[in-house]
């Protein structure tokens, strides 16, 4: 049972969240967590979600929001089901990413935190994701694809469309 | 704490150890720059402007952030400083507008005055900047975004100054914004807005134009303005406030008020009434020409000649004709303390009659009795910044006297002050209470018998008896303990709480009203039953030696309008107030009552009256008022308004038409000076007296008798506890006073006659009901409980 | 998954388990897991001196970047203290060319729990706490079953190897932001704050996480210490050169014929890092410049490699061992629109606290976006030298300095190549379209 009454959040999350508050010293340390395992389920952090993980932090919505909006994997509009994140920092971008990026551009036909028409993929030109060593590389959600070239790429999109990719969370 | 010495720019400067670099050097006259840095708010080290050269350190290091130590040698002025603190001002003008010639904060700003004094005119951009649109927040609160230098001072203000948390700080690098509460998308205008308190504390402190305020932006420059300092009409804390005035055809017209050079009793802080509810002046209701009563039953505005004339020669024929005792005078809680005086003395002494009284706020009879011997134990405002414990009964300072809630909220903040509080409302300022005791309803006369020790009082002031002897134990345990006391004790009872409390070492007393001159009004005698400072009707005195005016009691508030009811109540004589709104009186009472009313509109009280006689406001007026705790200071002429008079020279006009004697009913002129008073008659007697005084004290006689400090000065010869120090007053500072009256035993015998005004944030009274922003303000809260309702609904 | 290489030149200290397995913890005790923490234990009374002497004796410095003595950094912890100590692992990796602790969580969780824990004995603290990056969410699950594990077989938690002292570890996850790496910053966002940095004083060990005594380390820097008290802190230290104890991790990235995470003793030549370790330059192409610790690092040019890979011999080279991280640059790369594309990052990333940062990097960005579009003058390379200038040292946490400094190098070591471009005579084969400039740091 939630401690929360009429939670937006699956019976698992919510259950989840009821004990993650009472690990730390404070209560507030979760909120980062939280505002991510909660974007995990709904998609983004929706204005609901931000009100019932103030109650259950105890802090007021602008609390949360001054949070929510520092974090970059953080948003607050839906993304697609799978979210493309092609790295195009130093390592990536010196070993071919910015053609990455392009070639998704291209295969998806979208743009920078766009979304297609099906809600499937969105695509996002991101930061150094920690791969450059294995670079060019990209995170579809949480999973990591690295060594990547065009043809790499149309197989792990195509995995993701046959609903084979993996969906760590 | 021990002092450390440094030197700074060559100078050898001392401070009490733990003092900030930036603070130590502003007391030694060396003002180091910052944006982000604001006395009393955490520190953010942000803006970088404060750097400085402390020796032996590898980077400029920054002054907010440098606690002092012994032998530190700083410099603050090198070429390296002025460059990193040029090269700062040149990142903020690159994205900074440069609408200087039409921001409100233009000739104020603080990133003008750096960039003027640092030289960084120069652009390196070929960018455009990023330009926004201004957003409403509020009706009073605006938001220019690309002005916004991000030092945060208006979000510390918000939530470590005021408690309300309204402002916050999103997104992140160039991003980074100032973010009110209510979100755009949860707002039903789509537009973002603050759900707050509406202080305009924010604004105050903004460095540049970034958060402008709604009653003043776009009006006028500040160089256009004369600036006047002068105290805020609307509650008993009595701020300061500086009213910026513009000329205009007909007088002087106030366009802004705010905290100019927080050089007042309130320090940093003036609330949302103090910083824009000046607008009632400027209210096109306001009467400006005298109305008389026609035989139609019209009233028709005549000359001032006319208008005096009639009610000179009627009030005259009525006290004459019925008596003094038919007469009722009803005087304000915004009059000076120099009318009030003047009002009840020309009541006394002119109309013959003890029938006096004003709306009563608070029980200050109850409490000067109470006190009388122990003047030392009064407490001024200032001891809610100081005070190491304070206890709250009743009340809710947060609303009904926002700068004593600042100054506790700070004084927690700051000094760790202890703050206990017993209401039977969950009040906001039980945030920052170390013990907070929910009262039963109406449990405050069971809380002050059981302090005094009755035990079996405890299950009627609380459910919670277990919390409430630990909450008396707790309270007995301090010392110098400041106790603030709601309007809800009063009499026997509020005597109970004050002996109790006096048990306490070096406890100090207030005792909270709902007006700027509520206290004075009180102090000054505008009571049936009470000379000013206190001095029974009918006790032997100096003040009654002199006035010779009637020994009877007079009639209270109530009595007057019963009195008026039955038909005995010839004229009734009101200055500055509205009874007939405020106790809800018939107005067909007073259908055979001849009715004066001195005002500045046509309220439930002077829609009444045979004669209306335009009033002038405080804000309009020079004299002195006393608030809440004491506290005497200065009212300054700010605004002016052609075709009213103020109510000092109304009285004394009206005094002339009834043929009194005008130099014993306002001492001016040189009197007889030389004879010591000795060998004349009662009344010449009596100016001699007054001028013996003057000759005395230094001072010099006043030549009109609408020269208001005539009535000061006897204020301060007769009036029991208005030792004032006159330089203190005419510079602008408050002094404490404290009341020395005579002990009465039956204080339980006087009528409860304390109405609380039951003021909200967002109204002030009969005079709020002017104020358009105060309206506006009203207005806005409303619709936004609304919305909040439907979104809760809608989420149910 | 990434791939391991390695190189007969390893030095294998921190990476020995990489590759068996150690992720399971049976794998991990095997190979001589959650030993040292007992002979930590086993020290008795002179247990915590016993572990800063010999971190001491190692000379290991932080492998974060600042290269801060760790021995020294836990000896500063007040051994007693009102509020609770806390131990807190930096594994916020973010700084662009550097995956090292990557591999680490991957290959090796075990020991940066065990590393927690000998922190936590030596200053005494009962709980640490492990800070993975929000996009390490795969690692994180990694590390969550590890400390799982741990619980279970009774090394965490109370009375931890029979030694009467409790202590446990929280694994918490970020959500994106690079500024989280700088130690205050990482204690705001643990506290459930944005992540913006701290004034100092006070340090963390003195006042961190929740007010309390905290020592925070770099992942690696942690994963470090078993193995350190395994192997004494002298022979650890004999790895490297003076002052400059032990080896690292160094990720070698971009124009390599074999890039990877090498571990390589401290002081190993960088020529021979690249040539030899890496296997030289790829497809045969000439090399151009190094970024040698991490894209904060000012650049070396093609013949300023000849130097060791400590803190010290770096330093002298007028740049930085960083966080090891070597970015390699061959001819073909534009430098102008590297300096773009490093400076767009910053810009980011850059919390926005304090105005030389926030603005700095905002304008430095604008002007080279705008100089790498052809709208540039030469102007707008002093102006950009001027202004990362008027941010080193001026800002309120290095994030400012890590900014400025690389800037300077590029428009330093390569003005005639930004004239040039300037002037219409781009050198090298573009990377990034004009229509690409879109995204995330742009």
């Amino acid at each position: 049972m939630s401690t929360v009454t009429n939670t937006i959040f699956s019976p698992e999350l919510a259950a989840r969240f009821d004990h993650l508050v009472t690990i730390y010293p404070v209560k507030r340390s979760a909120l980062v967590p939280m505002l991510l395992y909660a974007q995990d389920e709904i998609g983004y952090v929706s204005d609901a979600a931000v009100s019932e993980i103030a109650v259950r932090i105890g802090i007021n919505d602008l609390e949360v929001r001054n949070v929510l909006s520092y974090y970059s994997m953080l948003r607050t509009k839906p993304a697609g089901k799978y979210n493309v994140q092609v790295c195009t920092n130093i390592s990536c971008m010196l070993r071919g990413g910015y053609g990455i990026l392009d070639h998704c551009k291209k295969t998806l036909g979208i743009g920078h935190k766009e979304t297609t028409a099906d809600g499937t993929f969105s695509l996002e030109e991101v930061e150094c994701i920690g791969a450059c060593c294995w670079a060019p590389a990209m995170q579809v959600n949480y999973d990591f694809h690295d060594g990547l070239t065009p043809e790499k790429v149309d197989v792990v999109l195509q995995q993701y469309r046959d609903g084979q990719g993996k969906d760590v969370k | 704490m021990a002092d450390v010495t440094l030197i700074v720019d060559g100078k050898q400067i001392t401070a009490p150890a733990g003092t900030l670099l930036i603070e130590a050097c502003k007391s030694a006259g060396i003002e180091i720059p910052a944006f982000c840095y604001y006395p009393g708010l955490s520190l953010q080290a942000a803006c970088r402007m404060c750097v400085v050269r402390i020796e032996k350190q590898p980077k400029l290091a920054t002054a907010c952030t440098t606690t002092i130590a012994e032998g530190m040698v700083v410099q603050t002025e090198t070429p390296e400083i002025a460059q990193a603190r040029k090269a700062t001002l040149q990142l903020l003008l690159g994205n900074h507008p440069l609408d200087c010639p039409v921001c409100d904060a233009g000739g104020e700003c603080e990133l003008q005055d750096m960039t003027f004094k640092y030289g960084a005119a120069e652009s390196f951009y070929a960018e455009p900047k990023n330009h926004r649109e201004e957003q409403k927040w509020s009706p009073v609160v605006y938001f220019d975004r690309p002005r916004c230098i991000l030092c945060y001072r208006c979000v510390r203000m918000c939530g470590e100054g005021m408690d309300v948390f309204a402002l916050g700080i999103q997104n992140r690098g160039s991003s980074a914004v100032i973010a009110p509460n209510v979100p755009a998308q949860l707002s039903p205008d789509d537009l973002a807005h603050v759900d707050c308190e509406q202080c305009g504390m924010c604004i105050d402190a903004c460095p540049v134009g970034a958060l402008t305020s709604g009653t003043y932006r776009y009006k006028t420059r500040p160089w256009e303005m004369n600036h006047v300092a002068t105290v805020c009409t609307h509650c008993g804390d009595g701020c300061k406030t500086t009213l910026g005035v513009r000329s205009t055809s007909d007088g002087s017209e106030i366009v802004r008020g705010d905290n100019r050079d927080k050089s007042g009793i309130n320090n940093d802080f003036l609330c949302n009434k103090g910083r824009y509810a000046f607008d009632f002046a400027n209210h096109e209701d306001r009467i400006t020409q005298p109305l008389v009563r026609q035989a139609n039953g019209e009233l028709k505005p005549v000359s001032w000649e006319i208008a005096l004339d009639h009610v000179g020669k009627k009030l005259r024929e009525l006290r004459d004709t019925r008596g003094g005792k038919s007469i009722g005078v009803i005087g304000g809680n915004r009059l000076t303390n120099e009318e009030a005086y003047l009002l009840q003395k020309f009541a006394r002494t002119v109309l013959h009659t003890n029938n006096i009284d004003h709306h009563r706020t608070a029980d200050y009879v109850a409490f000067a009795q109470s006190l009388a011997g122990h003047g030392e134990r009064t407490a001024s405002l200032h001891d809610t910044l100081k005070a190491p414990a304070v206890l709250i009964v009743g009340g809710d300072p947060t609303v009904q006297s926002p700068a004593t809630a600042w100054n506790l909220r700070t004084n927690v903040r700051l000094n760790r002050a202890k703050l206990y509080i017993a209401n039977a409302a969950e009040i906001k300022l039980r945030r920052q209470a170390k013990a907070f005791l929910q009262l039963a309803p109406f449990g405050y006369n069971a809380l002050a018998a059981y302090l005094a020790g009755d035990e079996a009082a405890a299950l009627s002031a609380t459910s919670d008896t277990a919390a409430l002897s630990s909450f008396r134990d707790a309270v007995k345990a301090e010392e110098n303990l400041l106790i603030l006391i709601g309007s809800e004790l009063r009499g026997a009872e509020l005597k109970k709480l004050i002996d109790f409390g006096l048990t306490i070492p070096g406890a100090k007393f207030a005792l909270l009203s709902d007006y700027v001159n509520s206290r004075g009004a009180a102090d000054m005698g505008l009571l049936p039953d009470m000379l000013p400072g206190y001095t029974p009707v009918g006790a032997t005195s100096p003040m009654a030696t002199e006035y010779a005016g009637p020994n009877a009691l007079g009639l209270d508030m109530l009595e007057m309008f019963d009195s008026a009811d039955r038909g005995n109540l010839s004229a009734l004589y009101v200055v500055g107030a509205n009874p007939v709104a405020r106790y809800s009186i018939d107005p067909a009472t007073l259908k055979n009552t001849f009715v004066v009313v001195q005002e500045m509109f046509l309220t439930e009280t002077a829609a009444l009256a045979d004669v209306v006689l335009p009033a002038a406001n405080l804000y309009e007026k020079a004299g002195s008022v006393t608030n809440s705790y004491g506290d005497l200071q200065q009212v300054s002429k700010a605004g002016d308004r052609a075709g009213v008079r103020t109510d000092f020279e109304m009285i004394v006009r009206v005094a002339d038409k009834i043929g009194a004697n005008m130099q014993s009913l306002v001492p001016f002129g040189k009197g007889l000076r030389a004879d010591m008073g000795q060998t004349r008659g009662v009344q010449s007697g009596e100016a001699d007296r007054h001028a013996v005084w003057l000759t005395a004290n230094n001072m010099e006689p006043r030549l009109s008798p609408f020269d208001s400090f005539a009535i000061l000065d006897e204020i301060q010869r007769l009036v029991p506890g208005y030792n004032i120090l006159r330089l203190q007053l005419l510079s602008g500072n408050d002094q404490h006073l404290s009341p020395a009256a005579t002990p009465l035993v039956q204080i339980s015998n006087r009528r409860d006659l304390v109405v609380p005004a039951n003021d909200t944030l967002f109204t002030s009274g009969t005079l709020g009901r002017y104020s358009t922003m105060l309206c506006d303000l009203q207005q806005n809260e409303i619709l936004r409980a609304s919305n909040l309702t439907q979104i809760q609904t809608a989420a149910d | 998954m990434p791939t391991l290489v390695s190189h007969p030149d390893e030095v294998k200290i921190v990476s020995r388990r990489f590759g068996q397995g150690a992720a399971d913890i049976e794998k991990y005790i095997e190979l001589d897991g959650y030993k040292a923490v007992q002979l930590a234990i086993s020290q008795g009374a002179e247990m915590s001196n016993w572990i800063i002497n010999t971190m001491k004796a190692s000379g290991l410095r932080g492998r974060g970047g600042a290269g801060f003595p760790t021995g020294m950094k836990w000896s500063f912890v007040p051994k007693v203290s009102e509020k609770p100590k806390y131990v807190l692992v930096n594994g916020d990796e973010s700084e662009p060319g550097t995956c090292k602790d990557h591999v680490i969580f991957l290959h090796d969780p075990h020991s940066v729990i065990e590393g927690t824990m000998i922190a936590g004995l030596a200053i005494g603290s009962k709980l640490g706490f492990i800070y993975l990056r929000g996009e390490y969410r795969y690692l994180l699950k990694q590390v969550e079953k590890a400390v799982a594990d741990a619980y279970a077989k009774g090394f965490l938690g109370k009375n931890i190897f029979g030694s009467g002292i409790d202590f446990d570890i929280i694994t918490q996850t970020g959500a994106g932001a690079y500024e989280v790496g700088e130690e205050s910053a990482l204690m705001e966002s643990l506290e459930g704050k944005r992540g913006v940095p701290r004034i100092k004083p006070p340090f963390p060990a003195v006042v961190g996480l929740y007010g309390g005594p905290t020592v925070i380390n770099n992942a690696e820097t942690i994963a470090n210490a078993p193995h350190i008290l395994l192997m004494g802190g002298e022979a650890y230290a004999k790895l490297g050169t003076e002052r400059n104890g032990g080896t690292r991790l160094f990720g070698i990235s971009g124009h390599v014929e074999r890039p990877g995470v090498y571990e390589l003793p401290m002081g190993y030549s960088l020529r021979k890092a690249i040539y030899e370790v890496a296997g030289g330059i790829k497809d045969g192409k000439k090399l151009k410049a190094v970024v040698p610790g991490g894209s904060s690092c000012p650049v070396l040019t093609a013949d300023e490699i000849d130097v060791g890979l400590d803190f010290d011999q770096m330093g002298k080279a007028g740049t930085m061992l960083g966080s090891g991280g070597i970015v390699v640059l061959d001819e073909t790369v534009s430098i102008v629109e590297f300096a773009m594309r490093v400076i767009s990052f910053y810009q980011h990333e850059s919390c926005g606290w304090c105005i030389p940062c926030r603005e700095g990097t905002d304008w430095i960005k604008k002007t080279l976006t705008r100089v790498y579009n052809g709208g540039g003058s030469k102007k707008d390379v002093d102006n950009v030298q001027y202004l990362a200038e008027n941010m080193m040292g001026r800002t309120f946490c290095p994030l400012g300095d890590a900014a400025a400094m690389p800037t300077l190098g590029f428009v330093k070591k390569f003005r005639k190549e930004f004239e040039d471009y300037i002037e219409g005579h781009k050198a090298g084969t573009p990377l990034i379209t004009v229509e690409q400039l879109v995204g995330a740091g742009h």
